[in-house]
């Protein structure tokens, strides 16, 4: 392997391990906001105790957000530094905006809900969360306009002067609508996540009649949430297909390994075949789904791989421009099927739990312990899916992948961070989960026995 | 003025400004050892910086993403140049951050000391290593036409960058035991206070050298009088110290750090990153920015949201503006989980 595959892998590896835990944090702070507000509003104990156990979890989960999130700002210059001179003047805009926006806003208020429940009057206490929560949507949107920008360059000009990339017009990068689409699937997506994350630790606890109060309205609550933000993953992931196929039709082609154009396309659920689709052994084909997938009606043309790769030779010469077709089909059939098997048992455990009930069945619990990993592998194979299939461009159209890694680090550097980030990574998964699934089996707090009187000197409410 | 000079402050100032606030954070994490005595004292200096690390490291991730937008060319070459000394500091950067948040949530022994462990050199490592980092920056090294770096990792420990590094080691370690005396009461404010004494006297030695090196070499009118105004500062923070001013012992040693980083700045400028291979290989506030375009809307929206985010972490510090003792120090609570088990 040479340098260029090894940026490549870390890149893969540490964003994919790094998007575990940034889809939690974004739909956790908005449900724990939530809860504290129905506190608030209501006085309930139930809803106290909630946030208080919701909101542990959440900040086990953050700091490895946090942390991982260095990495990516600064692995663009490490691993890319021609990719980050070539588009620095667009691209370095909405992450500069993203830290100054968005990680002081999250991180500050953060600060001060995790240590400020006794010194902060209890409605601008309440307020810290919703701005923290906030910060973690404008996050979300100004990387994503950033990507966007990626997968369709807008508002730019080539300098042939520099060979650089020039801003003409900011508004267009940030209503880029690749860039709207793309927010909408993910951060419906980062609320399916967290509602499947609450789903599973609240049904561990209902199985075994813990804390009813608490973990029953928890499951139904987060049964819902994956319900709605699974409807809004499919309705914008819809509108997302569309828009992706008129920009990068190559993507779309490669999503069902459609070689040869075809009006009407019809959609292999899955196929028996050789590695990259070219031959058939066996399928299941739900005939003009990809036609309605693609351009929004039944009998549509969809255009295949062949007609693509002979159009891109023409416009941008000799070359392969298809994208490695096993990994774009198969993760974008996996990102459905695991964000619509969430759903499925969302739905199943909202029926089997309603007015008081309490399922017998073995394995529907089995599936509730199991719906937290499905939204966090259909979010992997979906960054898969984009970022794989936008190849061999990093800017579509614009700009190679093999043009964009640092000319001067070596293949042994790259491997030196390489491993040690993926071990590093490795060692604190395992430490994480572990201490999730201690403060998530522990249950709630029990309600808090009389008021603590107010006095300077008396111990912090909450302390590292 | 012209843009590239006002980003050239502006990232001066983002520098400046993380420097002053994660330096004591780093100072904090390095005095763990010599100050926390035993497990509730460790807590105590821990939780003094508790609710405002993490913003005060954002600062780091504004300054980054900063000069990726208005000067591409020199994120790039700085990031990709200085490969090794960052990913150190990333993985040092990893294990604090987490080891704040998790050496408290399991009730042992090992396991505490093992996160300390984390949270000591994680803060000893960038301490130093931002120093070697900004030593070199202004030292130059070697690019080439391309603007690459084309040294190894090696040449970046020369003795005047390594002299950097002590030299932030120490401001910060000072820092933090300043911040702490100011921010503690009982025997950690009386040790810290006693520490900063000390530290007062290895610090003006090591910075003094390394001023006084910076400034010989290729001093200025302005880089001469930031540092000796630094120098100022930090002999004044060191007196503040001697008396027992822990407010005035801080605010010198937060100036020190923040002229010093200015004297830095101000005889780099108008390069970013000299180079010693040929002159004219050098980035250069001009040829490493961005188009005034992307400068100009990059002005805006500091100009708006940097006052709001200044009021807001200043805000912050006036929510936790109390000193704490071990008596604020809650008794680690076991979890509920026996309870929950006995029910299963």
């Amino acid at each position: 392997m040479d340098a260029l595959d090894l940026a490549r892998w870390q890149f893969g590896i540490i964003t994919v391990y790094h998007f575990i835990f940034v889809p939690i944090t974004i739909g956790l702070s908005a449900l724990v906001a939530g809860l504290q507000t129905a506190w608030v509003r209501t006085g309930k104990p139930e809803y106290l105790r909630a946030t208080k156990f919701w909101g542990k979890l959440f900040l086990i989960n953050f700091a490895m957000g946090v942390v991982t999130g260095i990495v990516q700002e600064f692995q663009f210059g490490m691993n890319w530094s021609a990719y980050s001179r070539f588009v620095g003047d667009i691209f370095g805009a909405p992450l500069a905006i993203e830290g100054l926006l968005a990680f002081f806003l999250e991180s500050t208020f953060l600060g001060l809900w995790i240590f400020g429940w006794d010194r902060l009057p209890k409605r601008v206490h309440l307020a810290t969360i919703w701005l923290a929560s906030i910060g973690t949507m404008l996050s979300a949107y100004f990387i994503l306009a950033a990507n966007s920008w990626m997968q369709h360059p807008v508002g730019y000009r080539l300098n042939t002067q520099t060979g650089r990339a020039e801003l003409t017009d900011f508004p267009a990068v940030l209503t880029n609508s690749t860039a709207l689409v793309t927010f909408a699937h993910t951060v419906t997506a980062c609320f399916l996540t967290a509602g499947a994350f609450m789903l599973t630790v609240s049904a561990w606890h209902l199985r075994r009649g813990n804390q009813d109060e608490v973990f029953r309205p928890g499951l139904r609550l987060a049964a819902w949430v994956v319900l709605i933000a699974g409807v809004g993953v499919f309705v914008s992931g819809d509108v997302q297909a569309r828009v992706m196929t008129e920009q990068q039709p190559m993507k779309m082609a490669a999503a069902e390994a459609l070689y040869d154009t075809a009006k009407p396309a019809s959609f292999s659920v899955f196929t028996i075949g050789s590695l990259n689709g070219r031959e058939e052994f066996a399928s299941v084909r739900i005939p003009s789904l990809l036609s309605l997938m693609a351009t929004g009606s039944p009998s549509g043309e969809v255009e295949g791989i062949n007609d693509l790769q002979a159009a891109y030779e023409q416009r941008y010469g000799k070359g392969d421009y298809v994208p490695y077709v096993p990994v774009t089909y198969w993760s974008f059939r996996l990102m459905i099927g695991f964000g619509a098997l969430a759903m499925l048992i969302a739905a199943i455990g909202l029926w089997t739990t309603r007015r008081g009930r309490t399922p017998k069945w073995r394995l529907l619990w089995w599936a509730a312990g199991a719906t937290v990993a499905m939204p966090l592998l259909a979010n992997s194979f979906g960054w898969i899916f984009t970022e794989m299939g936008r190849q061999p461009w990093s800017v579509f159209g614009v700009l190679r992948t093999g043009d964009s890694d640092s000319p001067t680090v070596g293949a042994g550097t790259v491997a030196t961070s390489l491993i040690v980030l993926t071990v590093l990574y490795g060692v604190l998964a395992v430490v994480e989960l572990g201490l999730l699934i201690r403060y998530a089996r522990a249950g709630a707090p029990e309600p808090p026995a009389g008021d603590d009187e107010e006095s300077a000197d008396r111990p912090l409410a909450f302390a590292y | 003025m012209e843009l590239t000079t006002v980003w050239f402050g502006l990232i001066a100032v983002l520098w400046a400004g993380y420097f002053l606030l994660e330096g004591f954070d780093f100072g904090v994490g390095i005095l763990l050892p010599v100050l926390g005595r035993d497990e509730r004292e460790r807590r105590v200096l821990i939780n003094t910086i508790g609710p405002v690390w993490d913003g005060n490291e954002v600062w780091l991730l504004v300054a980054g993403g900063a000069t990726f937008a208005a000067f591409p060319e020199w994120y790039a070459t700085l990031f990709s140049g200085f490969y090794l000394p960052l990913l150190i500091i990333l993985v040092a950067l990893i294990l604090r951050g987490v080891a704040f948040e998790y050496r408290g949530k399991v009730d042992s022994d090992t396991w505490r000391r093992r996160w300390d462990a984390c949270i000591i050199v994680g803060s000893l490592l960038p301490a130093l290593l931002w120093g070697v980092a900004f030593g070199n920056i202004v030292r130059g090294v070697r690019l080439d036409s391309r603007h690459e770096y084309v040294g190894s990792f090696f040449d970046l420990l020369n003795p005047y960058a390594l002299l950097g590094g002590l030299t932030t080691l120490a401001l910060f370690t000072l820092h933090g035991a300043v911040f702490l005396a100011l921010k503690t009461d009982g025997r950690i404010r009386r040790h810290a206070g006693d520490l900063a004494m000390r530290l007062g006297v290895a610090a003006v030695v090591v910075a003094g050298a390394f001023l006084l090196w910076t400034q010989l070499t290729r001093g200025d009118a302005g880089g001469w009088t930031l540092s000796a105004a630094a120098a100022v500062a930090l002999v004044g923070a060191v007196a503040a110290a001697y008396r027992r001013r822990e407010g005035w012992a801080f605010l010198g040693t937060a100036a020190t750090i923040v002229l010093a980083t200015a004297a830095l700045f101000v005889t780099l400028f108008p390069k970013v990153m000299p180079s010693t291979i040929d002159e004219a290989f050098s980035l250069t506030t001009t040829n490493a920015a961005s188009t005034p375009y992307t400068l100009k809307i990059m002005t805006w929206v500091a100009v708006v949201f940097t006052p709001i985010v200044l009021g807001y972490q200043a805000w912050t510090y006036w929510v936790f503006r109390r000193r704490l003792t071990v008596e604020h120090i809650p008794p680690v609570q076991p979890l509920p989980r026996d309870a929950v088990s006995t029910v299963t």
